[in-house]
């Protein structure tokens, strides 16, 4: 092979030079270089639009979330090194400036999402505050000389940016010297000094309060990371220079705020610390959630099992949105690359367009899909035969139900949420807390056959007074939000119950007065109490009819359940619901969250799974002894514990192999036999170890380790 | 004779212990109850044929080569049988069947007892098969439970005596015929104090055992019979204990024999390579099914690995081949690096120099890897023509899997324009890369089961049965001092012989380079320490030497080669001479 070599690891190919201007486009991978290019190449394109558009979504929504912390970090660094800017000589000042003023950060454990916020961060702060942001990460600066090169190295970078003036090998020399912080200060005087001469034609557009002596945030990306030592040292060294130098430190926290007294204990007391939180990651998700899937704007849709992978991956392997996103793009991808059909999934007015120019092969799909089947048996037999031969009736039927379907989404949605504000005011939350578990219990099946539907009705038939309007409150401002008429009724019939609830606020607390009065301070046994309050509750149960509240309070209920059951069927009931739909879940866990090591043990314990020969199939986890060498060693190396003799293993390993191999053990002939099977041995152990499975130890001679244990 | 015996065992057992079936009905369900009675006799029958094959094999020679076909036949039967008694007993998945683990056990021991040499491990296998007998004796014959207690109590003392690992086989031997010990397994396992109470109603007599049952069963959880129910709750103890099982005692029982007496040399690489070429491979048809599922993919690989994912294969067998064949069919027009990670002097540093120098046509140097890095990814965002694949064999190899190593690899693929699909084959191998290495890698895994053997993978590696013939270094180095002038040669020979000489030293760190020095001018081979130094420098290029500096500051200077190949080495040469 061109690729293996004694003396060499990497390989380069390099194409010709005139072949390599041909390039493929992309859409070409995309129907595995089938002939149905046009059609592959839409897909791939509505793939890609719609992609882009959900990713600008979630990216908007990520700056929206920032914008907050943003702020309130700009501000915090406003109020700090005032004295600084005012040049101010008061003894006040200069005691107090020991202090570094540092805003810490706290991010969440999602660690992985963080760059992108730190990233949106030094931008910010480059456009509105200060050209000399530095973000240092723990492992560039294993020690403080090697911080202070990284910082100064930084800080250069940018005013070399800025002026553009100085020459490559200015910085280049600047890296074999040695810094220091009064290094910088000078530097810092400097430039401040420069800036002030050439204002006028600086870049920055800051607000006056930077334009003299821009403070230098040093962004500190994981503060748990770095050495205690590291920060120690840093920290006291600059607090030297704070008149020089107007410092101002973040830390990115990922963990509590506890872990800077933790890391410095003793430098914390001349940090002036000022805490800022960050949206935590699962109201992130929940946001993202609204704006992505719960909405009309985006035809693509995830199902039951598939969302709930998702969701599953997020909050039990790392809480990171970025890869929430991630596996969404996925199965976005995953959708268009399987379905034939998702040539259909864009918005309502493309997807006119395009039934109309629908070829015979998608249409006979159309027929083929089982959501369309089940409709068909339904109808009458004349319109079966039109659906089934009749393309132009069937392109007007695809049109029918894919409207069908948007607005059986818009409804799905409003009611939903509507369903959500009564659930989320429930105790324990029977339905799910967050929205997204409604939603997955809705996709699921039929929410109104579930277990928990109907203490859920009853729960909500208790509601007080003040919840209720609260909960209609917000169900009216969810109708609100949305321009569809659809649920107009629906809409105007909330409202009216709400105002009802309120007029009813006045009467209700005078009737409530008269009915306690009756009951005077009467001092009474236990028995007698315990008969009153019998009496009491017979007469409630006797004069059921009770309140105007209590009967208005059970309509609500009605109506809610009534919305439940019309509009939040699950999606799988909707005719050409698979256009949309992406139901590939097994094929997220298998790409994103996969399992390396199940998977080598059932290929070593169980080789039928994978080679379908008769003979390799066994009833149980046992193994026929014809099994691949390296399955049979594996087998043989699991009874033993901790030490394994080869010699024992070997034998073991030919009487296997040689009864597999239905041969004479006895014959003389064998020797050469023996030695080719030996030779078997010695592969299958080695690849054994090269799996990781044992390694050679110098306990015993001739043994092996074994490094797992038990019977995996 | 087995097959008359099962029923007659049931039947005993059920006559015997009315009164603790009468308890079983008690707190479990009756099913469940018979269901122990069920395994309990199945495991009886286990046990009794193994004692029955036993005696045979002790009755035979310890004869090396297994002449007994049926000891296959045997093998498959008992794990089969084992199985299902797991599976009866824990309802397992089919993936972690953990508690199949006690009558595997004896198939391997009973491995060792057919291959057995005379040694230390022998007398202890033998007292115990005895003692194993006995108690089987027991579960066949007693007819009281006073009887039963006694007996009892002669293997309480026992145990002290045996090692831990013989204890355990001995509980799973004899818990066929007791019930009680069985009993109060199951109930220590669960803490639950009413269950125990009630049953020390039952008897006082056999309070004591119970005592014994439950020491026993906590020290030796992996052989306990745990109830359907109760399984899932406890794999991971099951496995946690395991470890500890697997690693507390420190004595481990296996037997002395050394391939030394197998008569059988060490195999080199080429021979092996000889032998293996005459097998023909099994399943081919199947196999070659496997590998044209995953050649169906490339496409979407492709695809994949445009839209920003990078590609990470999994599963056992070599993927070389098939990475290969994805280069071959999809790459040809592409810029793309093969990195074969399984190479022992692969590191990143070459990596990151292939693509500075040779697709990036960089002639300059870099102070660090780091910079290097930076160079790397400041042109690749100047220059959005750019492209590059890389193919990556084993990105879990020793030489890569360091964690600087994965940092700059990640780095490198989130490079927007750079494509890595890697091949992984280590089980541990994703414990390499945390949450930050994973976001950077963006993998997306592909399971690609191939069943191919990792010829050449498992090449470079030190193999544990392959001997290191050293025929490359030996030629390289008959090459190199072939081109040396005869003073050179002489200074070369002086230091072999030197390092012959001191082989037998585990401390020879080298030879100084004052004494050296000295040899040399004593031998007028070199007239100043700087002509020797001159010397030294052509053998240090071409890996011939390298020196260290010691503990008080004096060069050593050391061939690193082994001493094998050096003794050869100069039989050739002076053979030639």
């Amino acid at each position: 092979m061109a690729t293996s070599s004694v003396s060499k690891g990497c390989f380069v190919f390099k194409p010709d030079f005139k072949r390599k201007k041909v390039s493929f486009p992309l859409a070409d991978y995309f129907n595995e270089g089938a002939s149905l290019s046009e059609d592959s190449k839409l897909r791939f394109d509505t793939c890609q639009l719609l992609w882009q558009q959900m990713k600008s979504e979630a990216e908007e929504l990520q700056e929206e979330l920032n914008k907050n912390l943003f702020d309130n970090l700009i501000e915090f660094l406003g109020k700090s090194h005032l004295e600084f800017r005012k040049k101010s000589t008061n003894w006040n000042y200069q005691i107090k400036s020991r202090e570094i003023p540092a805003a810490a950060i706290v991010l969440g454990v999602n660690v992985t999402d963080h760059d992108l916020i730190f990233k949106g961060l030094t931008e910010m702060l480059k456009d509105t505050v200060t050209p000399y942001v530095v973000s240092l990460q723990a492992k560039e600066c294993p020690d403080v000389k090697h911080l202070l090169q990284k910082l100064a190295s930084q800080l250069m970078g940018c005013c070399v940016d800025i002026e553009s003036t100085e020459e490559e090998n200015v910085q280049s020399s600047q890296r074999k010297m040695h810094y220091s912080m009064a290094f910088l200060s000078t530097w810092y005087r400097s430039i401040t000094k420069k800036i002030d001469s050439e204002s006028v034609n600086k870049k920055i557009t800051s607000s006056s309060q930077w334009k003299e002596s821009p403070p230098i945030v040093i962004i500190l990306k994981d503060i748990e990371s770095f050495s205690t030592k590291v920060l120690q040292d840093f920290i006291i060294i600059s607090s030297q220079y704070l008149h020089e130098l107007p410092i101002v430190l973040v830390f990115g926290i990922a963990t509590s705020p506890i872990i800077i007294h933790r890391l410095l204990p003793q430098a914390v007391s001349s940090l002036c610390i000022e805490l800022l939180q960050s949206l935590s990651c699962k109201e992130h998700l929940a946001k993202l959630l609204d704006k992505l899937l719960l909405t009309t704007r985006f035809p693509f849709k995830l199902n039951e099992k598939a969302l709930q992978i998702l969701t599953n991956i997020f909050l039990y392997h790392d809480f990171s949105v970025q890869n929430f996103i991630k596996g969404l793009q996925l199965a976005i991808l995953e959708h268009f690359y399987s379905q034939p059909l998702s040539i259909l999934c864009c918005d309502l007015p493309e997807a006119k367009r395009r039934i109309y120019s629908l070829s015979e092969d998608q249409c006979e799909s159309i027929r083929r899909l089982p959501s369309f089947m089940r409709y068909v048996e339904k109808q009458t037999p004349e319109k079966q035969v039109a659906s089934l031969t009749n393309e132009r009736f069937l392109k007007e039927e695809t049109l029918r139900f894919l409207e069908e379907l948007h607005i059986y989404h818009e409804n799905f949605f409003l009611v939903l949420r509507c369903f959500h504000a009564f659930m989320s005011s429930l105790p324990k939350y029977p339905l799910g807390r967050q929205i997204r578990e409604l939603y997955c219990a809705c996709l699921e099946k039929n929410i109104w056959e579930s277990q928990e539907y109907e203490p859920v009705l009853q729960l909500l038939r208790m509601l007080a007074k003040d919840e209720l309007i609260a909960i209609l409150q917000k169900c009216v401002e969810v109708f609100k939000s949305c321009p569809g008429k659809q649920l107009g009724s629906t809409a105007e019939k909330l409202q009216e119950f709400l105002a009802q609830f309120q007029s009813l606020e006045e009467s209700n607390e005078e009737e409530n007065g008269s009915g306690s009065q009756q009951k005077g301070f009467q001092k009474t046994d236990l028995y007698h109490l315990q008969k009153s309050l019998l009496e009491m509750k017979e007469l409630r149960s006797s004069n059921k009819k009770q309140t105007k509240f209590e009967v208005r309070r059970d309509r609500v209920v009605d109506l809610v359940d009534n919305l439940v059951r019309k509009y939040l069927s699950p999606p799988d009931t909707q005719t050409l619901y698979e256009v949309v739909y992406f139901t590939g879940a097994h094929m997220l866990r298998e790409h994103l969250n996969a399992a390396p090591r199940i998977a080598l043990h059932t290929a070593l314990n169980n080789p039928y799974h994978y080679l379908k020969n008769q003979a390799l199939k066994s009833e149980d986890d046992s193994i026929p002894n014809v099994a691949p060498d390296i399955c049979i060693a594996y087998k043989l190396h699991l009874e033993c514990s901790r030490l394994i003799n080869l010699v024992d293993w070997s034998e073991a390993f030919a009487t296997v192999v040689t009864a597999a191999e239905e041969m004479d053990p006895n014959s003389t002939a064998s020797e050469e036999i023996k030695e080719i099977i030996h030779a078997r041995f010695i592969r299958a152990v080695s690849e054994l170890e090269l799996l990781g499975f044992i390694k050679p130890t110098k306990q015993k001679t001739d043994h092996v380790a074994r490094l797992t244990w038990g019977g995996c | 004779m087995m097959n008359h015996l099962k029923p007659q065992e049931v039947k005993m057992l059920e006559v015997q212990f009315v009164g603790d079936d009468d308890v079983l009905n008690h707190i479990l369900d009756k099913e469940e109850g018979a269901k122990f009675r069920k395994d309990r006799a199945q495991l009886l029958v286990n046990v009794k044929k193994l004692m029955k094959k036993q005696e045979s094999d002790l009755n035979e020679d310890d004869q090396e080569d297994l002449k007994d076909e049926n000891y296959v036949d045997i093998l498959g039967a008992d794990t089969q049988e084992s199985l299902k008694n797991g599976r009866v007993a824990g309802g397992s998945s089919k993936v972690y069947s953990f508690q199949t683990r006690k009558n595997p056990e004896k198939m391997a021991e009973l491995a060792y007892e057919l291959a057995k040499t005379p040694g230390k491990s022998t007398s202890l296998i033998s007292k115990e098969n005895a003692e194993k007998m006995a108690s089987t004796s027991q579960s066949s014959k007693k007819q009281s439970t006073s009887d039963k207690d006694q007996l009892k109590s002669d293997e309480k003392n026992e145990f002290l005596s045996t090692p831990y690992r013989l204890r355990k086989r001995l509980t799973v031997s004899t818990l066929p015929s007791d019930t009680e010990s069985e009993y109060s397994d199951s109930n220590s396992e669960d803490d639950n104090g009413v269950k125990r109470e009630e049953e020390e109603k039952i008897s006082e007599v056999l309070m004591d055992q119970k005592r014994i049952a439950k020491h026993r069963s906590v020290s030796s959880s992996s052989c306990k019979k745990v109830s359907a129910k109760k399984m899932k709750k406890d794999t991971t103890t099951d496995l946690v204990e395991e470890y500890f099982e697997a690693h507390s005692s420190s004595k481990v029982l296996t037997s002395d024999r050394t391939l030394q007496k197998l008569k059988r040399t060490k195999l080199d690489q080429q021979t092996l390579h000889n032998l293996l070429s005459k097998s023909s491979p099994s399943f081919s048809a199947e196999l070659k099914q496997l590998n044209e599922q995953h050649e169906q993919l490339f496409h979407k690989w492709m695809l994949q690995l445009h839209l920003g994912f990078n590609i990470v294969l999994y599963g056992l067998g070599s993927k070389k081949e098939l990475l290969e064949k994805f280069r071959a069919s999809m790459l040809q027009d592409s810029v793309h690096v093969v990195i074969n990670g399984f190479f022992p002097g692969i590191t990143v540093k070459s990596i990151l120099n292939s693509i500075t120098e040779e697709v990036l046509d960089h002639m300059g140097t870099f102070q660090s890897v780091l910079d290097q890095l930076d160079w790397i990814i400041n042109k690749f965002k100047d220059d959005s023509s750019l492209e590059l694949f890389l193919l990556i064999h084993n990105l879990d190899s020793q030489m890569l899997r360091g964690d600087k190593s994965q940092q700059i690899l990640g780095q490198l693929s989130s490079l927007p324009k750079i494509y890595l699909i890697a091949s992984i084959d280590h089980i541990n191998a994703p414990l390499m890369w945390d949450h930050s290495k994973q976001s950077l890698y963006n993998w997306l895994w592909y399971e690609t089961t191939t069943y191919r053997p990792y010829t050449e993978e498992t090449s470079y590696e030190n193999s544990l049965l392959v001997q290191q013939c050293g025929t490359l270094a030996l030629s390289s180095l008959t090459h190199v001092f072939r081109s040396l002038t005869p003073n050179a040669r002489g200074i070369f020979r002086l230091l072999i012989k030197y390092q012959l000489e001191n082989e037998d030293n585990p401390s020879y760190i080298g030879l100084s380079f004052q004494d050296f020095y000295q040899q040399c001018r004593e031998a007028f081979l070199v007239n100043s320490d700087l002509t020797l130094r001159a010397q030294l420098i052509e053998f240090r290029d071409h890996k011939l030497l390298r020196t260290k500096k010691g503990t008080d500051g004096v060069e050593y200077l050391l061939i690193p080669i082994d001493t094998g190949t050096l003794t050869d080495f100069l039989e050739k040469e002076d053979k030639e001479a």
